[in-house]
């Protein structure tokens, strides 16, 4: 019998895939952000939303994961803006490899900024990086204020918060000074939006901050 | 969560190591499951036994190593464990913590012939 050392985390091989598209990405320049969060917190109307209010400034592509369906990747397609959908076929999370066949299918050349949606869910994305820049988790006032100390991971990893749906804040019982502090709590650095995809509120100081995420990308000092 | 998935990169990682290692068989793999890693140990071995069929890890056993949540305190600098789910300090009450360990899930070692 012979005991051989191995330490290697058991998604060393997706962490091995996410580092090449990576560096695909970073070769094309394209910052590439990471949209996760439950099923129906608004992940597809804000990317939507984000492409509004961004195409006439800068090259957008999106890849869409989803368990089943093209709903989204068709919402997308009717903007105009290049998309692939990627059926995960019960799997519960995109993984690296996933998004490395998916960005053959893009035109990269002409691309600044690749939004990737994330299956709806908040515990197994956290666990699978794709080469993206930054991580967004999206969670809307629907859902309770409980997420952040339910979901701690995800919380903790993300570059951003969104909160959306803030138009039904006077119709929900939501505590958002309380979910601000969990939030902060377990990472301090993120920084969080409030907004509404439905009445646009918000909306503008959120892609403000996706610009300002490219122009340091392309010029660290600024 | 993804456990089918996850137990064949286990399986894949073990079984790639022993043919380095030029081992004929696979007798134990000794996995590290962190708490808040979301791996469930009992899904692993049930697909395990599953998937290591044929394999050179076909009497292979996982022994199952389960490493608490270690938190960090921002606010008093204390590290801690997490006990109950409870995410406050136990030393100033604050809940401005740190997750600073059993995060991940990593095969430590596995035993060969």
């Amino acid at each position: 019998m012979k005991r051989i050392k191995v330490l290697k985390n058991i998604t060393s091989a997706n962490d091995a895939i996410a580092a090449q598209n990576r560096e695909l990405l970073d070769r094309y320049n394209i910052l590439a952000i990471n949209f996760m969060s439950s099923p129906g917190a608004g992940k597809t109307s804000l990317i939507l939303s984000s492409i509004q209010h961004l195409r006439h400034k800068l090259r957008l592509a999106v890849i869409e994961g989803d368990i089943a369906s093209k709903i989204d990747a068709d919402k997308i397609d009717k903007q105009g803006v290049p998309v692939v959908q990627i059926n995960t076929g019960g799997s519960c999370s995109l993984e690296a490899h996933m998004i490395a066949s998916a960005l053959n299918k893009l035109p990269l050349d002409a691309t600044d900024i690749l939004f990737i949606e994330n299956v709806g869910n908040l515990i197994c994305p956290a666990s699978f990086s794709l080469g993206e820049h930054k991580k967004v988790v999206i969670s809307s006032i629907t859902e309770g204020d409980d997420k952040p100390a339910k979901y701690p991971i995800m919380f903790s990893l993300a570059d951003a918060v969104v909160i959306n749906k803030v138009d039904l804040l006077p119709l929900q019982e939501f505590d958002l000074a309380g979910f601000r502090k969990k939030i902060t709590d377990l990472n301090p650095e993120v920084t969080i939006f409030e907004v509404s995809c439905k009445t646009g509120q918000g909306i503008e100081a959120w892609c403000a901050w996706i610009i300002e995420q490219v122009q340091h990308r392309r010029n660290p000092k600024f | 969560m993804h456990e089918l998935a996850i137990t064949q990169n286990i399986l894949d990682i073990a079984i790639n190591e022993a043919k380095a290692a030029q081992a004929s068989h696979i007798t134990k793999i000794r996995l590290i499951i962190g708490e808040l890693s979301g791996v469930v140990g009992e899904c692993v071995q049930f697909y395990f036994d599953f998937l290591k069929r044929g394999s050179i890890a076909e009497n292979a056993t996982i022994d199952f190593e389960a490493v608490p949540a270690e938190l960090h305190c921002r606010n008093c600098q204390a590290s801690f464990k997490l006990e109950d789910s409870n995410w406050a300090c136990p030393y100033c009450q604050s809940t401005t913590v740190e997750i600073t360990g059993g995060q991940s899930c990593f095969i430590e070692s596995i035993e060969v012939e």
